[in-house]
């Protein structure tokens, strides 16, 4: 048996424990930036070694590792690893700074990356359980803040719930199928010309899971509670890596097992696609707390991303993960400037505190307007090429309505995106907010300069993403 | 051998477990009372999708779905401690577990 295939999950996973075991043994105070520390370094070797592990399928086909999956992966833990240095200011100054935070996001992206390398249905329930279980608990970890544990509440009760309709739905697919690998279902459903409907209702069950996880419309209700309630910097990383993943599995099942009858679910996927973006783009208009509206705007961008699966080719696939890469950059940026949003040592998420943080801070200001511009997906930024491709894919795949709405709702979105450039340079200033912490002027000039100079790394991510969803279309 | 499964076929089995998966996710979205009810519904859901699992498994005479029972016991434990722990955090800060009173943010 190759287990080396899995060598980056064991590294991490042993990791974890490793590093709760130092949290432990060290005093309160200092464990939580060493314990940070040691996470990120673990997510990077981590990386280093899921870009070195080799092609193949592993643990009697449960597990798949290939250029996709790679893609996923690194991306999941890019993510994480941005979103773990946004926390190290903000959780000291919210007094989450405890050890466990870091080896909770460690785990969720274990979840996430056992996910994206899924061959087998129930590898896909564990690591999509392992991803939420500690996302539940990220989300109420201000746990004397009401909003938080409100926040934990809400996400725990409706994600346990579509974790198991998906549950509910692999059962039903397992017993129509007799197999729960993925290579056997694609079997059993190329074989018979008409589907068992038990199969069928299987089916649409884990694409509404999955769909939950994603927040997508008309499964997004959770989103916006959460995402307010939430601490910043879990807000920050479940906008990441846990979508990647979603998306990862999402597409991975799509195209392979159940990818001889995309036909019969090819509407479903275009309907929550425009429903997700159109949604996204009107819901976010009157909204006046900027978590609500990076909620809202993130169901918009999951619906712009899913019509690379709708369009069901590897172009579209290619669309799709160029179009995650750049969301990924943008929005850890724009979490950046939420982050650093505090007044008097209070974090205050009001849109209208932004005003005349063109004055009072113009690189923060500047570096927020871009990512608000490269979501609302003006030229040359990074948004616009992710755009681009997934338009270009619906296009050639001749999907002209889906392609419409699209277009139409980003020009709809981008007035609330604009609107918040409008506050931050042009109305009356509101008393100063404080002076981000390091760490958050670093990510944010970072991902500002990513996004900025996005063309410049267009070719080779483009290139990557082919080659990811050829993997895929083999 | 001869067994149950054989005898009585794979209905019923399946008619109990969307029984039960209906009786949770009305237990989630109309119970207006407890929190803790809904712990229960969430278990009920999980429940039913297990019984299909071994019911398949049973009638194909294919052990992974009996090996994927036992994965997701482990899961719905690990769940409903995670759920436990959130109520009484929520519980803390506000007082009561109320359904109705889960409304600090709107809109």
């Amino acid at each position: 048996m190759n287990w080396t295939l899995a060598l980056p999950e064991i590294v991490l996973a042993l990791s974890g424990l490793v590093i709760l075991l130092a949290g432990v043994m060290q005093k309160r105070g200092q464990a939580f930036f060493s314990c940070t520390m040691m996470t990120l370094f673990a997510l990077v070797v981590t990386a280093a070694l899921v870009v070195l592990s080799p092609d193949g399928t592993g643990y009697s086909h449960v597990f798949i590792n290939d250029g996709f999956a790679r893609f996923m992966k690194v991306l999941a833990l890019a993510g994480a690893a941005l979103s773990l240095v946004l926390g190290i200011g903000y959780a000291r100054e919210m007094e989450i700074d405890k050890f466990e935070f870091p080896v909770l996001v460690l785990f969720s992206t274990l979840g996430a990356m056992i996910m994206a390398s899924s061959g087998n249905l129930m590898t896909l329930f564990v690591g999509l359980e392992l991803s939420s279980l500690s996302i539940y608990i990220l989300c109420a970890f201000a746990r004397d803040q009401v909003t938080a544990a409100e926040a934990g509440l809400k996400y725990f009760v409706l994600g346990s719930l579509a974790s198991g309709i998906l549950l509910y739905g692999i059962s039903l697919a397992y017993g129509f199928a007799g197999t729960l690998d993925y290579a056997g279902l694609q079997q059993a459903v190329r074989g018979s010309a008409v589907l068992p409907a038990g199969l069928m209702v299987g089916i649409v069950f884990v694409l509404v899971g999955l769909c939950f996880k994603l927040s997508m419309v008309p499964f997004h209700m959770w989103t916006p509670d959460v995402y307010q309630g939430a601490p910043t910097s879990v807000t920050a990383y479940m906008a990441g890596a846990p979508k990647i993943a979603a998306f990862a599995v999402l597409l991975r099942v799509m195209a392979g097992p159940f990818g001889s009858m995309a036909h019969q679910w090819q509407l479903l996927i275009e309907v929550v696609s425009a429903a997700s973006m159109v949604f996204g783009a009107l819901a976010a208009i009157p909204q006046g707390n900027i978590k609500r509206l990076m909620a809202y705007s993130s169901i918009g961008h999951m619906g712009y991303a899913m019509i690379g699966l709708a369009a069901g080719t590897a172009e579209g696939t290619r669309g799709t993960l160029v179009y995650l890469v750049t969301y990924l950059f943008m929005n850890v940026g724009a979490f950046a400037g939420i982050v650093a949003m505090r007044r008097k040592g209070r974090a205050v998420s009001r849109i209208s505190d932004l005003a005349g943080l063109g004055r009072s801070d113009p690189g923060m200001a500047l570096a927020m307007a871009v990512f608000m511009f490269s979501m609302a997906g003006a030229p040359p930024l990074a948004g616009f090429f992710g755009k681009l491709m997934v338009f270009y894919a619906a296009i050639n795949a001749q999907l002209y309505g889906l392609a419409a709405i699209g277009i139409i709702s980003s020009v709809i979105g981008a007035y609330y995106y604009i609107r918040i450039v409008k506050i931050m340079f042009f109305d009356a200033a509101a008393p100063a907010l404080d002076r981000a912490p390091v760490s958050v002027s670093f990510v944010s000039v970072g991902m500002g300069l990513v996004t900025v100079f996005f063309i410049v790394a267009l070719g080779p991510v483009a290139t990557a993403a082919q080659a990811a969803a050829a993997a895929l279309f083999r | 051998m001869n067994s149950p499964i054989e005898a009585i076929g794979l209905t019923p089995y399946l008619g109990i477990g969307a029984i039960l998966l209906v009786l949770g996710v009305f237990g989630i979205f109309l119970n207006r009372k407890n929190v803790i009810i809904i712990l229960m519904s969430i278990e009920l859901i999980l429940l039913s999708a297990n019984i299909n699992f071994v019911a398949f498994s049973a009638a194909t005479g294919d052990l992974s779905g009996q090996v994927m029972t036992l994965f997701v016991l482990t899961i719905a434990a690990a769940e409903s401690a995670i759920g436990l722990a959130i109520v009484t955090v929520y519980f803390r800060n506000r007082g009561s577990i109320e359904v109705d009173d889960i409304t600090m943010m709107k809109g």
